[in-house]
């Protein structure tokens, strides 16, 4: 854990990000094309310490935001793991639901909103079913993936070595698969965050997403820059919440680093 | 330790239609491995030796013909035996479970056979251990942690904890350089010699069958039949050095013969299907 903070936290790293806005700033004084309507890094930590820093308004931006990737993203495990599971070992249930899966699974997930809309009674449970829609395909077919990559002799030997076949199920089939359902937690982790933002922006009133546009709207770079920010390091916190737990889950790979 | 394990192949064909054209894997194959002896396959790829040991194993059906495992029908066109711990399988590419440690590999077998608690198993897997040079204190690591020779180790292990009749090795060493590869086949002639199974090892190595086995079969090219039957009466408990015997090199000569013709026959068809 140390050793991976310190592999984060190397100077070059520092170095880049120090350099990243002093380049940011000169942009901005030196009114560089396309830098002219810009807020620079001093003027948005300025405004922050003094107008968002204690505003309980924007903290609830991050809560609200957080609680939608949240539920999305648990209910699209919750939903896309047993049915990737059963699209991987039933053979009938695949040939019956998969086409149907396969239409529905290149329409984007913005292009739900506006059904969302309709469907659901509230505005909220309509930004989770699209942020749960932007995860759960993914994770279906990872998991799908995974249960048609697993090894034929694990389970050969499973049966060799004396493992009833129903057991051979759970013994072999589930932790085979964990490695993919983490791949589809990676994946949807990020996308979750993707769809949430564009969603706010579309259709809310609230989130960092919206905070984010309402600096655009209200002509206040400073505001945009610290929405884009937020956002990032919202992403940021919850890629590395996902990597511990994935690491928790396959203890066998964690060792091998 | 002595126990039955000798296997009769009779007459087996197999004959594989995946598109309408069917290939003849096997064809008139017939070939014995005698209660705890130690048998080694050898012949060009493709011949269909993994086919027979996977029918052995109880993962595969002959078109025709039978396998029988002491006197008792194992598989033949209607009968299958589900495969069971009396005849292991160690894959050439491993099949450790990467997500149990070494201990919980090797106790795998008798904890879902539900023969001996987990304590007891687990105990049985340290002794053994222990028993193949002190490989105790890898116990705890996972398969991806240790070297692909401690792996095939454990995995021969693994299947031993069972007391298989059997034991079936698919080109197990395959992958490794020269010198774990003759730590491996002391390893596996110590085994041989403590608990006696049959072996039906597969090898594309001929110095490596002669040295360790009673007998030595080379197939043919596809369709696969047995093609010779080599003796190999060198005394054991073998060592490296009596492959620098006059004896060790009449045999290789023989298998070298056997095995050349095949291969060049098998190269030539391979050529034609290119063409």
């Amino acid at each position: 854990m140390l050793k991976q903070l310190q592999s984060t936290l190397n100077w070059r790293g520092f170095v880049a990000i120090f350099g990243f806005f002093l380049i940011w700033y000169l942009a901005c004084v030196l009114k560089l094309p396309g830098f002219a309507e810009m807020a620079n890094p001093l003027e948005v930590i300025q405004m922050f310490v003094r107008e968002y820093a204690h505003d309980d308004h924007y903290w609830l931006s991050w809560v609200t935001s957080f609680q939608r990737v949240l539920y999305g993203f648990l209910f699209a495990q919750l939903f896309g793991i047993p049915l990737g599971l059963l699209f991987g070992t039933n053979e009938k249930f695949r040939n019956l639901f998969f086409p149907v899966f396969e239409l529905l699974r290149p329409i984007p997930p913005l292009a739900w909103v506006p059904m969302s809309i309709l469907f659901w009674p509230t505005n909220e449970s309509s930004i989770i079913f699209i942020t749960f829609i932007g995860a759960f395909f993914i994770i279906v077919i990872n998991v799908f993936d995974g249960v048609r990559d697993i090894k034929r002799e694990h389970l050969w030997l499973a049966l060799s070595l004396g493992a009833p076949r129903r057991v051979v199920f759970l013994r072999i089939m589930l932790p085979s698969v964990i490695p993919s359902i983490a791949v589809g937690m990676t994946l949807g982790i990020a996308i979750t965050w993707d769809v949430v933002i564009a969603a706010e922006m579309i259709a809310s009133d609230s989130g960092l997403g919206r905070l984010t546009w309402e600096g655009y709207v209200s002509s206040t770079p400073e505001v945009l820059v610290i929405g884009m920010i937020s956002i990032g390091l919202a992403g940021y916190l919850s890629t590395k919440v996902v990597n511990t737990i994935e690491s928790k889950m396959m203890p066998w790979r964690r060792v091998r680093r | 330790m002595s126990q039955a394990g000798s296997i009769s192949v009779s007459n087996i064909q197999k004959i594989y239609d995946p598109e309408g054209a069917a290939v003849h894997a096997l064809e008139n194959c017939s070939c014995e491995i005698p209660s705890g002896k130690f048998v080694a396959m050898v012949g060009p790829s493709g011949c269909g030796k993994s086919t027979l040991l996977n029918m052995i194993a109880g993962f595969d059906k002959p078109t025709s013909g039978e396998i029988k495992l002491d006197d008792q029908l194992l598989v033949s066109a209607n009968t299958q035996t589900p495969p069971n711990s009396d005849r292991v399988v160690v894959f050439q590419n491993g099949a450790l479970f990467p997500w149990k440690t070494v201990l919980e590999n090797i106790a795998y077998g008798p904890i879902v056979q539900k023969t001996r608690g987990r304590g007891q198993a687990e105990e049985e897997a340290r002794e053994l251990l222990n028993k193949a040079g002190n490989l105790e204190r890898i116990a705890g690591s996972f398969p991806g942690q240790i070297s692909s020779g401690m792996q095939r180790r454990v995995e021969i292990l693994r299947a031993l904890i069972n007391k298989p009749k059997v034991l079936l090795l698919d080109e197990p060493f395959r992958a490794m350089d020269t010198v774990s590869k003759s730590k491996m086949h002391q390893h596996l002639l110590d085994i041989h010699d403590k608990f006696r199974p049959s072996i039906l090892l597969i090898t594309h190595d001929l110095v490596e069958a002669i040295l360790l086995a009673d007998v030595v079969l080379v197939m043919t090219t596809r369709p696969g039949t047995i093609k010779v039957n080599i003796n190999v009466e060198l005394p054991r408990p073998r060592s490296r050095e009596m492959i620098l015997s006059d004896e060790f090199t009449e045999l290789q000569k023989q298998a070298i013969a056997a095995v050349h013709e095949e291969a060049r026959k098998a190269f030539e068809r391979g050529e034609k299907e290119l063409a």
